[in-house]
């Protein structure tokens, strides 16, 4: 292959041109929070695989290049908001780690929140001005994007659910809810995401349901969306009545779903088709 | 932010460029932008059967020291949050002035630095 002599010069001159190389592979591939991941890191037998996986390539490149991914637009509305805000308590640097171990339990409230929920208390009980009565829903783009910025903080970190013995009655409950037949389709949760995961419904791939990169920008809502949203779509499908906003049936289900992902890396703000 | 002039939108006017991180004298490069709008088609009705009225951006403008590099005129059937990219060549250092406008007085501009090494 190479040639028996190569002057020293020359090969000094390959071997800088092929770690430069290397170093532009890296560059392109490693923006800092680290890029995307497909798979749980490690090499072992995990049949877990993040939504990403069963995305076409043309989607998965706008996930990939955060130039052409929409939920950028969140995002920058959500670096204004915390610095316009939040950043009166909070750096930004300290939020990373924060969305990988979320939801968590809330000591004033006495129950979990979720990311969405501890953001939209936080801004009625502090920033909000005084007198605001409303607090932010689920879908109120002001708390998307906030959860869309802090979340970017913890791209790639893997999902860390705390060890907390007060979320384990939750926890089991979104399991039971996973499990429960629902709707007039008679359906659960596991019936796609788990026992025919991978197959396909109409022309979709039917993903695991593992929710790595909420909130998500969904080229079907032509917007940014939670997890709350996404799950309502899945009850609409099989006919069941749709949990209300921060129901606490979508809590424990987000609960339940986190800990059943813990591992996969986060890829927020993820495209879905 | 927005402009003065175009009423007060829902929510802020959101628009990014984005250009590579270094740009070359001479060399092509990808400029990428992304803006923030609903492109309502002015061809579908709401919940009450009425017609949703047309709401897109018209049109986008790039000016490089104002000569006009890049202009697209859009229509509706383009999807939300619009996405375009199109390639340019700088010989100088100079300034790109990307300005939207469309219904409902929708306008937005944005001017970026361009320092090509």
């Amino acid at each position: 292959m190479a040639p028996a002599q190569v002057a020293p010069r020359a090969r000094t001159l390959a071997l800088a041109a092929a770690a430069s190389a290397l170093l532009l592979v890296a560059a392109c591939h490693a923006p800092p929070p680290a890029g995307v991941p497909t798979r749980v890191p490690a090499d072992t037998a995990d049949p877990r695989r993040s939504g990403f996986a069963d995305m076409s390539p043309a989607t998965q490149a706008m996930q990939r290049d955060d130039a052409a991914n929409p939920a950028w637009l969140w995002v920058e509305q959500g670096r204004q908001l915390f610095e316009a805000g939040c950043a009166r308590c909070h750096a930004a640097g300290a939020m990373a780690g924060v969305a990988a171990r979320y939801p968590a339990w809330d000591e004033a409230a006495r129950r979990p929140l979720t990311l969405g929920q501890r953001i939209a208390d936080c801004h009625a009980r502090r920033v909000a001005p005084a007198g605001a009565t409303a607090r932010w829903a689920p879908e109120d783009e002001s708390r998307l994007a906030l959860e869309a910025f802090i979340a970017l903080q913890s791209r790639g970190r893997p999902i860390a659910p705390p060890a907390d013995a007060r979320l384990a009655s939750w926890r089991a409950r979104g399991e039971a809810l996973f499990r429960q037949r629902l709707g007039q389709l008679d359906l659960a949760c596991a019936h796609c995401h788990e026992r025919h995961a991978g197959r396909r419904l109409a022309g979709s791939v039917i993903p695991q349901g593992h929710p790595t990169g909420y909130p998500i920008y969904r080229l079907e809502w032509q917007g940014m969306g939670s997890l709350q949203r996404r799950l309502r779509g899945c009850l609409a499908g099989v006919r069941a009545e749709p949990f209300g906003p921060d129901d606490d049936d979508a809590t424990a289900l987000e609960v339940y779903l986190m800990s059943r992902a813990a591992g996969l890396p986060l890829e927020t703000p993820a495209v879905r088709p | 932010m927005s402009d003065a002039a175009a009423p007060a939108p829902a929510s802020p006017v959101r628009a990014l460029v984005t250009l590579p991180p270094q740009v070359r004298r001479g060399e092509p490069f990808e400029v990428r932008l992304l803006v923030a709008h609903p492109m309502e088609t002015g061809h579908r009705a709401d919940a009450q059967g009425q017609r949703v009225p047309r709401d897109i951006v018209r049109r986008v403008e790039c000016r490089l020291d104002s000569e006009l590099v890049f202009a697209a005129d859009l229509h509706p059937a383009i999807a939300a949050n619009p996405y375009i990219a199109f390639p340019l060549v700088v010989q100088a250092e100079g300034t790109l002035d990307v300005s939207w406008a469309g219904d409902r007085g929708f306008a937005h501009r944005t001017g970026v630095a361009i320092r090509p090494i």
